[in-house]
């Protein structure tokens, strides 16, 4: 059986309906690791880079709305109109891998692998994106926080592609952050995600969580805290970042410890919440 | 494991077949093991080093992740496609005279990104620069001579005496 290369996404959701459990191919940047480290053997492979609704994003000027498609490569989201209208993801952008991984990989590869470093997560969180799944006929829109149910894993039905999300434009400052061990071509050690949308503070970790977390205690604290001009006053941040730190729920492993992320998310915190004070 | 059969590929311009092969199998594999154009290299086969590093429809990406089997109806360049009657590149002339090529592993990937970002920009900032190249690693040179021939290449192209 050939890689399935479907040109419209009601051929493509057509394709999945008749192949189950067919493995669904965007950017490759995560699924080809795991072929070349033969920790995966697909057998149908069903190819979404022909399929044009994936690899649209457009503005809803009446909604204050911007819906990004899953297969949208980070490059277009670094700079550009993307970049202004919602900021806080054209910096996680930025961060993701290399030029070469920006080229090809897409928020639809986050979401779909779901891993908590997932480097454009914390930012469809704190802005409590919508994801749009497709499937024959039907689609179906799920909260992010409802779609990322844990390590790897997600809501995503097995006849469902994601076909994107939407997100507000940004009407507040905003901004992510990411600890890693170097600048380019890393995956976070620690990341974070601030937005005062709506007039409400909003804070999403990435890498301190077995998927990324909110941190309510934190954001209810600032909302209290703000001064009316919106900005933060050092005591205020510093608190702030002591709490996201309590709320960050992170583990030991191969890229970093604990108590390392735990610190670290609550300097990112503080600083990001102070940082968009200043811009 | 099934076998994607038979498919084509478009590479620098001339249609190849590929039969029998895998469905798995990355366009660095099958470039290097099934059509003979060896260029792009293969190191971390996780899109770390961006030693594989290929266009695909203009876009310079890492061949090492992409599914050879999912690029049919693409235009894919090589390293040995850059110049088709084989000479040199100004990119690949100021790598040698500039001292930039060691042990030239990384050499056909970051020529690759090089001559992607004067593409794109004429005149790129030291940062550009470096920002381009961030996914290409070298672990001869320091990186030193690898700007020194990107900055020759730019002054050349832009008529300045290096």
């Amino acid at each position: 059986m050939p890689v399935l290369l479907p040109t419209s996404l009601s051929e493509a959701t057509q394709m999945l309906s008749d192949t189950p459990g067919a493995t669904l191919l965007a950017g490759g940047t995560d699924l080809m690791v795991e072929v070349n480290f033969n920790h995966r053997k697909p057998n149908d492979v069903i190819a979404l880079r022909h399929v044009p609704e994936l690899s649209q994003w457009s503005l809803n000027k009446v909604a204050g709305t911007v819906f990004i498609g899953s297969a949208v490569p980070y490059k277009h989201m670094e700079s550009g109109e993307l970049a202004q209208l919602v900021p806080a993801l054209a910096q996680a952008a930025r961060t993701v891998g290399s030029p070469q991984i920006r080229a090809a990989g897409s928020i639809g590869g986050n979401l779909g692998t779901c891993s908590p470093a997932g480097d454009s997560l914390p930012v469809l969180s704190a802005l409590d994106a919508i994801v749009h799944l497709a499937s024959v006929n039907t689609t179906r829109d799920v909260p992010v926080s409802d779609f990322m149910v844990g390590p790897k894993r997600n809501s995503r039905e097995q006849n469902e592609i994601i076909l994107g999300v939407t997100l507000p434009i940004r009407n507040g400052r905003q901004g992510y952050a990411k600890v890693g061990v170097r600048n380019a071509m890393v995956i976070s050690v620690a990341s974070a995600c601030f937005a005062l949308q709506d007039g409400s503070p909003r804070i999403a970790l990435g890498s301190v969580g077995p998927t990324v977390l909110r941190c309510p205690h934190a954001e209810q604290f600032l909302s209290q805290n703000l001064a009316a001009d919106g900005s933060v006053s050092d005591d205020v941040a510093k608190e702030f970042g002591r709490l996201v730190s309590q709320e960050s729920k992170p583990i030991d492993d191969h890229r970093s410890t604990a108590v390392y992320r735990r610190h670290a998310v609550g300097v990112l915190a503080q600083r990001l919440v102070q940082r968009g004070v200043q811009s | 494991m099934s076998s994607a059969e038979f498919y084509s590929l478009t590479v620098n311009g001339v249609e190849h077949q590929v039969a029998d092969a895998w469905i798995g199998e990355s366009l660095l594999y099958v470039l290097r093991e099934r059509l003979g154009l060896p260029g792009a290299k293969g190191a971390c086969e996780q899109g770390e080093c961006g030693s594989c590093t290929v266009f695909v429809n203009g876009e310079s990406v890492c061949s090492c992740l992409v599914m050879a089997a999912s690029a049919v109806n693409c235009e894919i360049a090589t390293v040995e496609g850059l110049n088709s009657d084989g000479t040199l590149t100004d990119v690949q002339e100021a790598f040698i005279t500039e001292g930039a090529v060691q042990c030239g592993f990384c050499t056909p990937g970051l020529v690759m990104a090089v001559h992607h970002l004067l593409d794109q920009n004429h005149s790129p900032s030291e940062l550009e620069v470096k920002e381009a190249l961030s996914g290409n690693i070298c672990r001869c040179t320091g990186y030193g001579r690898i700007f020194a021939a990107v900055d020759a290449v730019i002054a050349s192209r832009n008529g300045v005496e290096s």
